[in-house]
């Protein structure tokens, strides 16, 4: 039995890909057996911890010159880094891999954007905690976050100020979905959140009862005095949010296309498990459906995967780590940084005419200074190319900084392994003739490997 | 009639009325034809645009009532009539508005009005119905028309480092460049290059796969053209240091090298302001107002301005009155500004808002957004509205 094809998947989705040493290993075993490592991999929660100091916390001074509001923001923008980093790290580092993946998609899930560094470390966190946990958990603790508050304007929203901000983002795109809620239902429910705040002075959360609107709502048909925890189980109760949510774990895992029969059974599990992560997980990594041909090898990586992706397998470090978040920038994804309240749209979204060429680019530039192998007859145009990226090479060095490891890289791959199995491992979709070709035609393994993730093929997972 | 003009009318009249479009090839269109190209500049400002504190109606009292703290001071108004008037932040745009050059569309919206900005700008980018879900953008089913004028995949360019939905079509989409030599630079490469070359048809499928080919085919045809005719004109002009000022002078550099390219697309973000609107938006209204007014003056001095047309939309307007934090929260109709040498309507196109007939709160609208595309599409871009919007829109007098 050798399942390295459903393995290789299995890793593919929800992780961030296999190593060839661990496919090896793993070839033989069971999809079952594999999924059950997963989640062993994944118990711990290593919290990030990149940022120790809420500069909002520091005693102000009521005046502020422009030298001082500098430097104030420059600190700013350095947590800002080092969070980032910290994430990217671990990310890349850890063994916990469905639970990045799964905090990931939290973050993507409950987009939120602000200046706080440490409350979007605190977000993230309750995130990961609760990654593969329970959902109505981590919707009220996410609810309840100074980063959420913040963001979607919470702080503002009072007794006879209503601010809708928060009710609205809530059941369009945290629980409910478009269309199965009314207007009347957000100004209702915006109401029972009047309160939900967090303190300044501690940045912590802590209810505000002389806000609060503690009169009767009418919220679904149902009227009482609902507190926004009322809110949030009415919410729930209705299973629509199951639905709602297993059509995005199903579009971020198995086909961006929908299958709305599949989503259905996933919802089944979820509902009944009471919004148990876990068990859904489990149920979609176990579904013959999760390996059928058309949903391997057709999903498009979004940029962090890509990275990350290229960090676990070459187990590159990087002396100066804003390279990093410059490659984010230019590929349209800066983790703590989504475009609007969605988050990222993903899929298609991320490849156009410039995206797609700077994926391709960036990985050659990591691991050989630009330099991809090339077996075709060139051109004096492409000869006057070569030549000037050979001449930008030490240039190219400098700027990236970036060490892969390749001899940890090359140990893990037998002596006896042909060139057209090491692409077959690297890709998920099946080969071209145009790469067979390329890289039968390659020196060594190590121009194989670069040519292989330099390709329109390597996009996909 | 001497028999040479007798011929050469006899030859335009058959070019003209006898010969398809389709059948004339783009490339033999002689370069005199090509003057008078004609440019549609998109500029979105994106998170809801207060369009009540950008065209304001002081001479309105409502106006002062609805926002006893953010309204704009009488005195502090560029009034254009004795009803609306410039926020000061836009003071830059006063003299391109006195040269006739800009027209303000009051009250653009459309029915059952969503004020989520995902869907609503969804909704104006890809012209649909509100309870209608279009997965292909308005000015990508322009490109899918196949129009004489638009079948390159530089037909639209937006300066940015990603591409909107606006621009995407099903089987045709614009093209994101926000430096054409940077692009230009990655395509050189031989391996890639080997790829683009060599693949097969059976790449050019439906799926992700065949999508990712496909997009690099049409960025090695693009990323060539734009960077060999666009590197031999420099913009002389002075353009403010922002990133609007910026990708405006790109614009100006595609315009004026002579680039075939009928659309082009950039955005401004910021405007969503539910706390503490009026310095937040009058920042970014300032942004705004010095970007477009370089831009149009710029294209005044080199004779492009009659060939341009800068509609600017935001994906809604915000409510009337406004909330406790000194802001406002998300709103429906809003105004449409639109800047070109050929306004058929200069001024103010129509009636100011009307802040007593409100529906929730909120502006009804007068003017369906699509009859200003529909307007855009026939007038500008020589393509039939209803075979982009689905169905037909009168359109309006705009130019």
């Amino acid at each position: 039995m050798n399942n390295s094809i459903q393995i290789k998947h299995l890793h593919a989705r929800a992780g961030f890909g296999i190593r060839f040493n661990e496919l090896h290993d793993q070839q033989n075993w069971s999809v079952k057996k594999a999924v059950k490592k997963l989640f062993e991999a994944s118990e711990k929660t290593e919290p990030l911890a990149a940022i120790d100091e809420n500069i909002d916390l520091r005693f102000k001074p009521l005046m502020q010159n422009d030298g001082e509001k500098r430097a104030l923001q420059e600190e700013r923008n350095r947590q800002e880094r080092l969070l980032n980093e910290g994430w990217l790290k671990q990310l890349s580092e850890t063994d916990a891999q469905l639970r990045e993946k799964m905090t990931l998609f939290w973050h993507n899930h409950f987009s939120c954007n602000i200046g706080n560094a440490k409350y979007q470390q605190d977000l993230n966190n309750i995130e990961r905690a609760n990654a593969l946990g329970n959902f109505k958990t981590l919707l009220l603790q996410v609810s309840q976050s100074p980063a959420m508050l913040q963001f979607l304007n919470n702080q503002q929203n009072q007794k006879g100020h209503p601010n809708e901000n928060f009710a609205r983002e809530l059941m369009e795109l945290f629980t409910l979905g478009r269309g199965h809620y009314t207007e009347q239902d957000i100004k209702q429910s915006a109401r029972a959140f009047t309160g939900f705040a967090f303190n300044g002075k501690t940045g912590l959360y802590a209810f505000n009862p002389r806000v609060h609107d503690d009169g009767p709502k009418t919220f679904f048909g149902q009227t009482g005095n609902f507190t926004g925890e009322d809110i949030l189980n009415i919410i729930t109760a209705n299973k629509q949010t199951a639905v709602y949510l297993c059509t995005k774990l199903y579009r971020y895992f198995v086909n961006e296309v929908p299958d709305i029969n599949h989503i259905n059974q996933m919802a089944d599990v979820f509902y009944k498990a009471d919004y148990e992560i876990k068990p859904v997980l489990e149920y979609m990594f176990l579904s013959d459906w999760f390996y059928e041909d058309k949903n391997r090898g057709n999903l498009i990586k979004s940029p962090v995967e890509l990275l990350v992706g290229l960090n676990r397998q070459f187990y590159i470090t990087y002396q100066n780590p804003d390279v990093l978040l410059q490659f984010q920038r230019t590929l349209g994804q800066v983790l703590f940084r989504p475009p609007n309240v969605a988050g990222w749209p993903g899929g298609r979204n991320w490849i156009d005419s410039s995206s797609l060429m700077y994926r391709m680019k960036i990985p050659s530039t990591i691991l050989n200074a630009g330099v991809i192998d090339f077996a075709g007859k060139a051109t004096p145009e492409d000869e006057a190319y070569l030549a000037s990226q050979k001449k930008q090479r030490f240039n190219i060095i400098n700027r990236v900084q970036a060490v892969p490891d390749w001899n940890k890289f090359l140990n893990e791959i037998p002596l006896d392994t042909s060139h057209l199995q090491i692409a077959e491992f690297l890709l998920q979709p099946k080969l071209n003739n145009v790469i067979i070709d390329e890289v039968n035609k390659s020196t060594d393994i190590k121009a194989v490997a670069i040519q292989v993730i330099s390709t329109p093929e390597y996009q996909l997972c | 009639m001497r028999r040479r003009e007798f011929l050469k009318n006899t030859a335009l009249a058959s070019g003209a009325f006898m010969m398809p479009a389709f059948l004339k090839p783009f490339e033999a269109m002689a370069q005199g034809e090509l003057s008078g190209y004609k440019n549609l500049v998109i500029i979105q400002l994106s998170g809801g645009n207060d369009g009540l504190n950008t065209i304001i109606p002081y001479g309105n009292d409502i106006y002062y009532q609805k926002r006893k703290t953010i309204a704009i001071n009488k005195p502090d108004i560029i009034k254009l009539n004795d009803m609306q008037g410039f926020n000061p932040s836009l003071s830059a745009l006063k003299e391109i508005y006195d040269q006739g050059w800009m027209s303000i569309i009051n009250s653009v919206g459309y029915p059952n009005p969503d004020r989520s900005h995902f869907r609503s700008m969804d909704i104006w980018q890809t012209a649909s119905d509100s309870d209608k879900f279009l997965t292909t953008g308005w000015i990508g089913r322009y490109l899918d028309s196949n129009c004489q004028s638009c079948k390159n995949p530089y037909t639209a360019i937006e300066v940015d480092d990603t591409l909107s939905l606006a621009m995407k079509g099903a089987n045709m989409k614009g093209i994101a460049v926000q430096d054409p030599n940077k692009l230009y630079q990655t395509t050189r490469e031989p391996f890639f290059k080997d790829l683009v070359n060599n693949h097969t048809d059976a790449h050019l499928n439906e799926d992700n796969l065949g999508y990712l080919y496909k997009t690099m085919t049409e960025t090695y045809s693009s990323a060539d053209y734009i960077q060999k005719t666009s590197k031999i004109y420099n913009v002389t002009a002075s353009y403010p240091a922002t990133a609007l000022g910026n990708q405006l002078k790109t614009v100006s550099k595609f315009i004026n090298s002579g680039l075939q390219t009928r659309v082009y697309y950039v955005s401004l973000g910021g405007f969503d302001t539910h706390v503490g609107q009026q310095n937040q938006q009058g920042r970014q209204l300032q942004i705004y107002a010095d970007a477009v007014a370089a831009f149009i003056k710029d294209l005044k001095q080199t004779g492009k301005l009659d060939d341009t047309l800068v509609m600017t939309f935001s994906e809604f307007g915000r409510r009337v009155e406004q909330n406790a934090s000194n802001g406002t929260d998300h709103g429906t109709a809003n105004n449409v500004l639109v800047f070109g040498g050929k306004l058929k309507k200069p001024g103010v196109f129509n009636d100011a808002p009307d802040l007593t007939q409100l529906d929730n709160g909120d502006l009804k609208y007068q003017v369906d957004f699509r009859d200003v595309y529909a307007t855009l599409l026939d007038k500008w871009l020589d393509v039939n509205n209803s075979q982009v919007l689905n169905k037909n829109f009168n359109g309006l007098a705009l130019v």
